[in-house]
């Protein structure tokens, strides 16, 4: 059975046909073609497929598509603007918060999740807003390092105005 | 800056790259979600690959019907181990596996057949179809029951399940042990690890049927073993297959031999002449393994009273899983690298690598070297401990003296350890901290070393270990083609600044392409630790030869001797006066009668580094340069649940010359914490062969909340031979954890431990143990004084 979707995706308003099983992870890369939300696992465990729905940072691989209708979803490609990274992509970057980078989509939107709600997280804050998203090459140093550089950024951005 | 503006020589120097910590040139690509990965090529008509695999651990397989399963609509081919005519492995001498299972199954997991359809139902559907009819064999899940007497073969050939013994006996070890004045004798067990890669394993393959043509794009570490194994197994000649890899989501060494599903993407793309793509789930990328196996070690160690080495003997034992793979490698460096580290002269080594009904395992960063690496350095620690020195002095009275050959003929020149304990001793706080935490914390030191690249390669075809091209044309852009695989530890970034730093121009001028044979010379792979050491090199000789090209064009248009040309990057000059021409004339004037410029670099590794031959297999250790680390972990323990927590990790690694120091403090770090994950939580778990570990919640990795602060330091040694003096930077540094850890434990709460993953109720158990050990002599006391 397919079910009428009718959702803002990365800005853009959409409305499809979409099968009542489709996981929202399979939507954006099989049927979109967004293949920057990455799958890790069977499901759940590790985080690569993290997308904000609503604003809210979301395992796109637990997440089925119909359930999604009326709402806004965000993936990693909406976050570089006018080909200039965001603050967090830049940190990731800068900071070697992404060796391999399979994890890194996820990462980065599990921050942009945490950056939104709490603008200068403590160390321990940090720990705890990405906890469900694995990476296997760095041992979180610099990924920690790296939130904390786009959170300085974005709060000295702020200060700035 | 303004293209076109004049450029003033007197401002121009040449650009330095090398030293400088670099962001990787591909960062920008994978924050973005632009990188692509096998997974990520979603063709419209691409078919959808899957894998029937086996439910039984060891069975002949008696018939297969597949002719349902053909007639399926939307099936549009099935292969069984009959489509292939090779099997494969990635060392020559032991090429035992199908891609497909003919005839007979050895896990529980191997494939049995795979099928192409139009969609993911379909596909499923068609494995169900497939009928097998099995006759179970006696199946074996221990190396030790594997080993037993009157054993059913695994393999015709390993009678006894054993695919390999080493030994060796050097120097004169019971002599040895006769004038040591401590020996202690233990036994360590290790359990089986897995690499768990970010990415799961995926291939996407095109068969261009006009032309006879296939084009896999595989998640691999070594594009050019792939490239050998589908030619091997498919039957299809070499010519006729391109491999390009794309994006790598890690690997660790879970993907330096090629594996059975991109030969299957390979065998049915074929089959259905079109596309077709598999993407392994994260249960069958444990499945297809290649881990660190289970290990047993007992370990022997004698030592004077100032804490010098005068003997060690080791015996080990792995379960190597049910094929051959790197086995063979694995249990020759787990007895080469007891050697390189510390001074040895005399040590005695039996290793057995097993044949057992579990997926094969492979070669885990650190490969062979960690399990052995933690019953030297705990055994080392309790000695220390018992004879009243400090873990720091009894490493220092047996540090080597370099440059030198080791007793199993391993060439060592440069050497930083004892830098490396400097600085971890100082940047912990040793000697004011230790003794002194107070109950349940704890200190603990350990060493660790690794190859950089392997001297003699798995394929010995006579070229030189590492080639590069660079590419120059027009547009006075430079392009680096190299088949050395990206696959996210920084090898392309790490050979553009190589590149850079020669020609004295910015990174921005430079592009690479890594990993495609129809475009880029060949590369042996991303394993051993041999990008930078060898790729490096080879990278620097190109960028010298085509400089000298360039400075030769430079010479000709200012017509004055080649010797005078002085190179400052963006301006090639005669002498201080001369206006000079910018890099675009001097291209310009380069490609005048030749047209577009390929320059050529080589690197080959000297004999000397070759291991020798004082035992067979001994070559397997030789390395050009050894890296070492050093490492104090710092722990608390909750006395109650045995809860561990791993405060703080001070580590010191001599790379030789930090090439990119924001990479290499990245490699460390990366290294200690996948050391942490062994040593704390992670293992493998089996049911009569059936894995219920292949999911990353039974499968316990670190997460962000259970990994401590690592601070990491380098030390430059400047090998001789490396590039720019480097050495191996991504490896080393994951060994030391483990034992640094259990040491750290024994400095806490006075219990040795033998066995990891050092969970906490492991860790309970030994603490009630000792309670009531404790308990019993305090009352044997009593009685004793009541007597």
């Amino acid at each position: 059975m397919k079910s009428y979707v009718s959702l803002t995706l990365n800005g853009r308003a959409r409305e499809d046909a979409v099968p009542d099983n489709m996981l929202l992870v399979d939507f954006l890369r099989e049927v979109i073609g967004l293949t920057g939300t990455k799958i890790g696992c069977d499901g759940g465990e590790c985080g690569c497929c993290t997308v904000l729905v609503d604003g809210q940072p979301r395992h796109a691989c637990l997440t089925l598509t119909g359930t999604c209708h009326g709402s806004t979803v965000e993936t990693i490609e909406s976050l570089e603007f006018n080909g200039r990274l965001s603050a967090i992509q830049r940190g990731f970057h800068e900071n070697l918060g992404a060796q391999c980078g399979f994890c890194t989509p996820g990462m980065i939107m599990a921050a942009e999740g945490l950056l939104r709600d709490n603008s200068y997280p403590s160390e321990d804050e940090i720990r705890h807003g990405m906890a469900a998203n694995i990476c296997r090459c760095t041992g979180y140093v610099k990924i920690i390092e790296s939130v904390q550089a786009a959170a300085r950024e974005l709060t000295d951005g702020e200060a700035a105005q | 800056m303004n293209e076109n503006a004049p450029i003033k020589p007197d401002d121009v120097t040449p650009v330095k790259s090398i030293g400088v910590p670099m962001p990787l040139v591909d960062g920008p690509e994978k924050v973005s979600g632009k990188a692509q990965y096998a997974a990520d090529f979603v063709e419209k008509d691409a078919l959808v690959g899957r894998i029937l695999r086996s439910p039984l651990a060891h069975a002949d397989i008696l018939s297969i019907d597949i002719s349902a399963a053909e007639a399926l609509p939307g099936v549009i081919a099935v292969v069984t181990g009959q489509d292939f005519v090779g099997q494969f492995g990635v060392l020559p001498i032991a090429r035992t596996e199908w891609p497909i299972a003919r005839d007979r199954v050895r896990y529980r997991g191997e494939a049995v057949a795979a099928v192409a359809a139009i969609d993911v139902e379909t596909a499923q559907k068609a494995l169900d179809l497939i009928e097998l009819v099995y006759d179970e064999l006696p199946a074996y899940f221990t190396a030790d029951d594997a080993m037993a007497e009157g054993v059913t073969p695994l393999h015709e050939k390993r009678p006894n399940n054993v695919e390999r013994h080493v030994e060796y006996d050097l120097g004169q070890v019971d002599q040895g042990f006769e004038e040591a004045d401590l020996v202690f004798e233990n036994t360590y067990n290790c359990a089986e690890v897995c690499q768990v890669q970010s990415e799961p394993h995926a291939a996407i393959a095109d068969y261009d049927a006009l032309r006879d043509r296939l084009t896999v794009k595989p998640s691999t570490q070594v594009p050019y073993y792939v490239h050998l194994m589908l030619e091997q197994t498919l039957g299809m000649p070499k010519s006729k297959i391109r491999v390009i890899k794309p994006h790598i989501g890690g690997g660790f060494g879970a993907r330096t031999e090629a594996l059975h599903f991109e030969l299957i993407a390979g065998a049915l793309a074929r089959k259905a002449n079109g596309t077709v793509r598999i993407v392994s789930s994260r249960e069958e990328t444990f499945i297809t393994h290649r881990g660190r196996p289970e290990q047993k070690t007992t370990l022997k160690i004698g030592l004077k009273k100032d804490g010098r080495i005068t003997a060690i003997e080791a015996t080990t034992t792995q379960r190597g899983g049910a094929y051959a793979g790197y086995g063979t490698v694995t249990i020759l460096y787990s007895g080469s690298m007891i050697f390189a580290l510390y001074d040895i002269k005399n040590a005695r080594y039996n290793g057995y690598r097993v044949l057992t009904n579990t997926p094969p395992c492979g070669a885990f960063r650190g490969h062979g070297t960690v399990n052995v690496r933690f019953a030297f350095e705990s055994l080392l620690d309790e000695m220390a401990r018992e004879l009243g020195l400090d873990p720091f002095a009894v490493r220092r009275a047996n540090l080597l003296k370099p440059p030198i050959f080791t007793a199993n003929d391993l060439m060592v020149n440069s050497y930083g350890l004892p830098e490396c304990l400097d600085i971890v001793e100082k940047a912990s706080g040793w000697k004011k901290r230790k003794g002194k935490m107070g109950p349940n914390k704890g200190l603990g030191i350990a060493c660790s070393h690794y190859v950089s690249g392997a001297s003699k390669p798995v394929n010995w075809t006579g070229e030189p270990h590492a080639t590069i091209n660079i590419k120059l044309d027009f547009d006075g852009c430079l392009t680096i083609l190299t088949g050395a695989p990206e696959i996210g530890q920084g090898s392309s970034t790490i050979l553009t600044q190589c590149v850079a730093e020669v020609l004295g121009i910015d990174m921005e001028r430079i592009r690479i392409i890594a990993g495609d044979s129809a475009i880029t010379p060949k590369d042996n792979g991303a394993y051993s630790s041999r990008v930078t050491y060898m790729v490096g090199n080879a990278a620097i000789d190109a960028a010298t030869n085509l400089k000298s090209i360039l400075i030769g064009a430079a010479a000709r248009k200012l017509e004055v001797d080649a010797a005078d040309v002085e190179c400052l990057g963006e301006i090639y000059r005669a002498g201080q006066q001369d206006q000079g021409l910018t890099f675009d004339e001097v291209v310009a004037a380069a490609l005048e009668g030749t047209g577009t410029i390929t320059a050529r670099g080589n690197f080959d590794t000297i004999p000397k580094s070759w291991g020798g031959n004082k035992y067979r297999g001994a070559a397997i250790g030789g390395s050009m340069a050894f890296s070492y680390a050093a490492q104090v972990v710092e722990v608390s323990i909750d006395p109650d649940t045995a809860d561990i927590k791993v405060e703080k990790v001070w580590v010191a690694h001599d790379c030789g010359k930090a090439l990119n120091p924001l990479a290499v403090e990245g490699q460390i770090e990366g290294s200690v914490w996948m050391g942490m994950g062994q040593a704390m939580t992670e293992e493998t778990h089996f049911h009569e062969g059936l894995a219920i570990t292949n999911n990353m919640l039974d499968y316990r990795v670190p997460t962000i909340i259970d990994s401590p602060p690592i601070e990491a330091h380098i030390v430059e040694s400047n090998d001789p031979h490396g590039p720019f003096g480097a050495k191996e930077a991504g490896e080393a540094s994951l060994a030391g954890f483990l034992p640094a850890l259990t040491n750290a434990i024994a400095d806490a709460l006075d219990v040795r431990v033998a066995d990891l993953p050092i969970t906490p109720d492991r860790l309970m158990e030994m603490l009630e143990k000792k309670e009531s050990q404790d308990r019993k002599a305090a009352g044997a006391a009593t009685e004793g004084a009541a007597a």
